[in-house]
């Protein structure tokens, strides 16, 4: 059923199974118990650091299969995305997954696009089981937006980490499986775009995106922010956080718990990420190695993800264009059986 | 002493390109390429000769003194060689630095692998 | 959402944290001046071994080149430069490291294209300007030589 941006669902699709894969950083982070698999070499035995990347995606997407005890085959749709030129990191992991494949780019706002839209197919019966999935490379990043690897510069306090990482998340219709967590809304976001230039600042560039999403949500669904245990917002980073609190305290919506993927990711006092981390695999590892398993286990009730996008590139930011910023969420419930308590 | 002033110029040439960096919205590319012109209009205005002799490698290994250089070449290739020596003296002074670079680079090239920040 | 890109410029100002101005300076202080100071023990040694002036100046430029360059290939370079800032980025060694590390970083993509074509794209500019600056300079000597 559609609300204004908000598409809710009435038969709400179940994410069946999900599976995270990072590297080295991610590995010495905070949430590294939640990984199913790190690995600390961050070539993952590849000649190119592009290569590298559709590993992780690969590996994220082939634990994802296994744990719900299925094959590419059973695939209806794959919907993936990173940050590479061209999507490639998906393109190239899907020459070895034999299934419809829908390359998205929405920088680091991929994974909730990714999921909304497997959710939509889904609840709608076009698709029986659809994979999401979303990734990044800290060193393919780098040495496409950034500068090369072994290039000597200084960070920006205001610079953000990209994560080394790929998450990979199963929708299926959820009454095939009651106690799987499930997708209960979607709000795909608008690009707003407040004049940041400066791309050292991305969190800056997307908090207002994430505000405009979130205050889109409560308006077109008429929820009470306080029956939300905790909204994600993913990947603002220390400075967009602080900044995206601000502007809903001017918008007078006040929300319950809060955090970042982010600042979850990392620990920013002994990770050297400066503002926190980012990148397309930041808000899919942070979902299918924190949020997804403490809905599973009954530790959260509902919540709400906002994945953040910074939509420039190279190019546009050299010819002096501002950054414009989207935001995705979703409204993410625990599965029936939750309901009892039982853990 | 000579080592003092090398050390305490060197450093100082190096602050104020931080300064730059921290102070104005300046990436460090065109803090380098600001550093080399200026470099040569020092040179010009003859205020960097004089830093050159006092400080030694202090003046001359900061790009300042790349700028020097290539001012220094084209003012004796003029009076050497005329009008002609406007074109060439510049990067004939500046040859060995730069061919060094890029024969460095393209051994490191063969030699070297990209490596992950971590 | 009201808001105007000026109000929100303010409130970016104020959120965003300030590179810490002493500590940096600092840093390309002590690392900028080591780096010079072992330039000109170089130049002392050049000179004893009995080389010109000129010779050991460009002797100099290409030892500290070569050092960078396996600092860089090695990953020193950019740990340091990671703390030292400017003290890295303007002695030549950060020229060098400058041609280096693309060079490297590009091998990926081929001898041509790659090592080839993208070694200046970050160095190009300090050569193309420089050498402009110098031939303007060359230009205004002959003119004034030739005026006088």
């Amino acid at each position: 059923m559609r609300r204004g941006d908000t598409v809710v669902f009435g038969d709400a699709p179940a994410v069946t199974a999900w599976a995270a894969a990072g590297g080295k950083k991610e590995s010495e982070g905070p949430l590294a118990g939640g990984f199913d698999t790190l690995f600390t070499d961050a070539r993952l035995g590849e000649e190119t650091w592009e290569m590298a990347e559709r590993g992780l995606a690969r590996s994220a997407l082939e634990t994802a299969l296994r744990k719900a005890r299925t094959g590419a085959g059973a695939l209806d749709g794959v919907f993936a995305g990173d940050l590479q030129c061209q999507c490639t990191a998906s393109a190239y992991l899907m020459r070895g997954v034999d299934a419809p494949f829908l390359g998205l780019y929405g920088a680091c706002s991929t994974m909730t696009e990714a999921l909304g839209l497997a959710a939509c197919l889904v609840s709608a019966g076009h698709m029986r089981l659809a994979a999401a999935c979303a990734s990044s490379h800290f060193c393919a990043a780098e040495r496409q937006y950034r500068t090369p690897l072994n290039y000597g510069g200084k960070r920006t306090p205001t610079a953000q980490w990209t994560v080394t990482g790929a998450g990979a998340m199963l929708v299926a219709p959820g009454k095939s499986v009651p106690k799987a967590p499930r997708i209960a809304a979607v709000t795909f976001g608008r690009v707003r775009d407040f004049a940041v230039r400066d791309i050292t600042n991305m969190g800056a560039a997307m908090a207002p995106a994430a505000c405009e999403t979130l205050l889109r949500y409560f308006a077109d669904t008429g929820e009470d922010p306080a029956a939300i245990d905790c909204v994600f917002t993913g990947d603002l980073g220390a400075v967009g956080s602080e900044l995206l609190g601000q502007l809903l305290a001017r918008e007078g919506l006040r929300l319950g718990p809060r955090a970042d993927c982010g600042l979850l990711i990392y620990d920013r006092a002994e990770q050297d990420v400066q503002a926190g981390g980012s990148g397309a695999g930041c808000s899919a590892c942070v979902l299918a190695a924190h949020i997804l398993p403490r809905l599973a286990a009954g530790r959260l009730r509902r919540c709400l993800v906002v994945a953040t996008g910074a939509l420039m590139s190279q190019t546009t930011f050299l010819q002096g264009e501002s950054i414009p910023g989207i935001a995705h969420l979703i409204e993410l419930r625990a599965g029936a059986a939750q309901k009892e308590g039982s853990a | 002493m000579n080592f003092f002033w090398a050390f305490a110029v060197g450093g100082l040439l190096c602050v104020a390109g931080q300064l730059l960096i921290d102070l104005t919205a300046m990436t460090p590319a065109r803090v380098l390429v600001t550093f080399v012109v200026a470099g040569v209009a020092l040179s010009a205005l003859g205020l960097y000769g004089p830093l050159a002799d006092f400080a030694g490698a202090g003046a001359t290994v900061p790009l300042l003194g790349f700028g020097h250089l290539l001012a220094q070449g084209a003012a004796e290739a003029v009076a050497e060689r005329g009008l002609l020596g406007v074109l060439t003296g510049g990067l004939s002074s500046a040859s060995a630095g730069i061919a060094a670079s890029l024969a460095v680079g393209f051994v490191m090239a063969l030699a070297g692998r990209s490596r992950d920040q971590n | 959402m009201k808001l105007n890109a000026e109000e929100y410029s303010a409130l970016c100002k104020q959120a965003s944290p300030r590179s810490p101005l002493a500590r940096d300076c600092c840093w390309a202080f002590f690392v900028g001046g080591a780096i010079c100071l072992a330039g000109e023990g170089l130049r002392v040694l050049y000179l004893r071994l009995g080389l010109s002036p000129e010779d050991a100046g460009a002797l100099v430029s290409v030892t500290l080149v070569a050092l960078s360059g396996a600092a860089t290939a090695a990953g020193w370079y950019q740990k340091l430069a990671s703390r030292a800032g400017a003290g890295t980025l303007v002695p030549i060694t950060g020229f060098a490291n400058a041609v280096v590390a693309p060079a490297i970083e590009f091998r990926s993509e081929g001898l041509v294209p790659g090592v080839g074509a993208k070694m200046f794209t970050i160095a190009g500019p300090v050569i193309v300007y420089g050498t402009l600056a110098s031939a303007i300079w060359g230009a205004l000597v002959w003119l004034t030589g030739a005026g006088g």
